[in-house]
């Protein structure tokens, strides 16, 4: 940080049931808020929809990585068998895919669930040790039993004092500012 | 309809959870295992003694070091004796955990729930004993790069024909893929260890490990959407893992080997020892940390289950080895058939027919299926019996080849017996260190189960 003094991320809500999570959170979209952001123990269905995300491009990595690691298989045994190192027993044929089927599946698997992985986790921008919601003292809680929203203040429509009223209207037990330090 | 074809009737008269538990006690019960919990006396006990046997295991193999593999019992023709009789065992083993994770996930099976975390903890370390294997029973582990291709200044290349290059790759993919798999599974876990960390080490080590995670929706939804890839790409890679394994065996035209039967049986096969195992682990681990409010007697029944399903596939799989050598008449088939009966091995293979066979069909009764010590019994059983079917189709067929000429005798000896025990020890004791430092049940998921479960509960009443 160039400044020195504590920014502010945000506005957090905290909630004790899943259903009420998801209640605000579209009640917030609908508000008109855009840079909103939920934070649960467990993945609850329809809450990445009501802050507004809907497509990953995790599955399109996997296909990629699928899709590679099947021609690197193939390609790397039809390379060495057939280019490099040819071997002729008996005058069979060179190219035998047959038989390259188990290596070009494990590899394709392997390219797939790697791509998998590992697009998820940098889609995610993880590993990130520091992010400004962990300055709340109750955000412990959002690994256990506590259902969290966040407004955060690069929303345009975001103001402190207007935004956390319309997180207690949605009926928040706690309501604090998340400072960026 | 009966309770047993209907859901909803059996859901209310006995849940895979035990009723009253909350996001909090859930997280509490099984988190404390790890934070809180004194080491008990039992604990070091047992790993002591597990690690006695790593001990044994590395004299074993510093010994095949500096001798070479003549301190085995193989010999010309048995090449292939322990080092591949245990392969098979343990990669088999590590057939259920992601079984469990994967298969039974696409099928939307909530008895998963409480017993994925460990089982695929349980074949992560199988597969790590399985891999020793490979690499040691060449007696030169040091050379095991060449199984990979690289560009060597000698210009060669592995055989891609050939199934154990095959094994090479899907083993070293399954191996990783698990992992993958059990990490992914672990993050959210680690998130909640890292918060509910007292100590300073323990805060930095669960902390470094959950890469930051904090439960947001977004991440959350892209961790769904791997999760679900992963276990539609494992679900296939598990049915090949055992396939390719037992192409060592069929692809080649040893009698007793060479049958189409093979791959579907090995799965099978693996399933079931692999189901066995996580029996046997699962009945201690719930007893001694009070996790019968989870592993419920439902789930270990439900274990029975599948145990009875894939044994009579197996007893299948024996049947139509024999059918398929009278039948087809080849008489090298038919003279390994009898052999089995008869030859010197004989009684290791009627114990396999015990053991594998005749034992599991106890498990028709329900009584059995909810005796917690019956099962923990046939489950230690129908281990034994499946690493006596490794055994017998080896050891069998490799004695009685084409020419009487080539026939032979195998008997182990005192450090195929040692390097045994010495992954066992090394099973048992990544068990012991893995409960101990990782959440052995998947606690997010455990939260998704209440919810679901509360959810159930109000439209009943």
């Amino acid at each position: 940080m160039s400044e020195h003094r504590s920014h502010l991320f945000g506005v957090m809500g905290e909630f004790s049931t899943p259903e009420e999570l998801v209640a605000a959170a579209k009640k917030v979209r609908e508000a008109g808020y855009r840079h909103i952001e939920a934070y649960t123990p467990f993945p609850i269905e329809g809450l990445s929809e009501a802050v507004g995300f809907r497509w990953t491009a995790v599955p399109l990595l996997t296909l990629i990585g699928g899709i590679g690691g099947g021609l690197t298989g193939f390609g790397l045994q039809y390379w060495v068998s057939a280019i490099t190192y040819p071997l002729n027993i008996a005058g069979r044929p060179l190219n035998s895919w047959p038989a390259f089927i188990p290596v070009t599946f494990e590899l394709t698997v392997l390219g797939a669930a790697t791509f998998a992985v590992f697009g998820m986790l940098a889609l995610n921008k993880l590993p990130e040790p520091y992010h400004p919601v962990f300055n709340v003292e109750r955000f412990s809680h959002a690994s256990t039993d506590k259902f969290f929203l966040c407004i955060e203040a690069r929303d345009p429509k975001f103001n402190l004092a207007e935004s956390s009223r319309l997180l207690q209207e949605c009926h928040a037990q706690h309501v604090n500012e998340v400072k960026d330090e | 309809m009966s309770v047993e074809q209907n859901p909803l009737a059996m859901r209310e008269s006995e849940p895979f959870l035990e009723p009253g538990h909350t996001y909090a006690s859930v997280t509490d019960k099984i988190a404390s295992v790890v934070l809180t919990r004194p080491l008990g006396l039992g604990w070091l006990a047992g790993f002591t003694l597990a690690f006695s046997l790593v001990m044994l295991l590395n004299v074993a193999i510093g010994w095949l070091i500096i001798k070479g593999v003549g301190i085995w019992g193989i010999n010309i023709p048995i090449g292939w004796g322990f080092a591949i009789v245990n392969f098979v065992w343990w990669i088999g083993i590590g057939h259920a955990g992601t079984l469990i994770s994967a298969i039974l996930y696409l099928l939307n099976q909530k008895w998963r729930t409480s017993i994925n975390r460990f089982a695929e903890a349980m074949t992560l370390f199988a597969v790590a004993c399985a891999g020793l294997f490979p690499l040691i029973h060449t007696g030169r582990p040091w050379m095991a790069y060449y199984m990979f291709p690289y560009p060597s200044t000698m210009g060669i290349w592995p055989q891609f024909r050939s199934p154990l290059i095959w094994d090479v790759f899907a083993v070293s993919t399954y191996g990783t893929v698990s992992l993958l798999f059990w990490f992914v599974g672990l993050l959210p876990d680690l998130a909640t260890m890292r918060d509910r960390a007292t100590s300073r080490y323990q805060q930095v080590i669960y902390g470094a490990l959950s890469m930051g995670w904090r439960g947001s929706s977004r991440h959350w939804h892209r961790y769904q959407s791997a999760y679900l890839l992963l276990a539609g790409l494992a679900t296939p890679l598990v049915l090949s893992v055992h396939t390719v394994v037992s192409f060592d065996f069929s692809v080649a035209i040893v009698p007793g080997w060479h049958t189409t039967i093979f791959p579907p049986y090995f799965v099978a096969g693996a399933i079931y020892s692999g189901f066995a195992m996580v029996l046997t682990l699962s009945i201690p681990l719930r007893k001694a940390y009070g996790l019968e409010d989870f592993i419920t007697l439902r789930h270990l029944e439900q274990m029975a289950k599948v145990m009875l399903a894939t044994g009579l596939i197996v007893a299948y799989g024996y049947a139509i080895e024999f059918f398929m050598a009278f039948y087809s008449g080849d008489k090298f088939d038919v003279f390994l058939a009898n052999q089995r009966l008869h030859g010197p091995y004989a009684p290791y293979y009627y114990a396999l027919i015990l053991c594998n066979i005749l034992t599991p069909q106890l498990l028709w009764f329900k009584k059995v299926r909810r005796n917690i010590p019956a099962l923990f019994v046939m489950s230690l059983i129908i281990n034994l019996g499946m690493w006596l079917e490794r055994f017998v189709i080896v050891v069998i067929s490799l004695t009685r080849d084409f020419m009487p000429s080539a026939w032979g005798r195998y008997s182990a000896t005192f450090w195929d017996y040692a390097t045994f025990a010495g992954t066992i020890g090394l099973f048992v004791m990544l068990i012991f260190l893995f409960v101990r430092g990782l959440p052995a049940i998947a606690i997010a998921e455990m939260r998704e189960l209440v919810h679901q479960e509360s959810h159930a509960d109000g439209e009943h009443k």
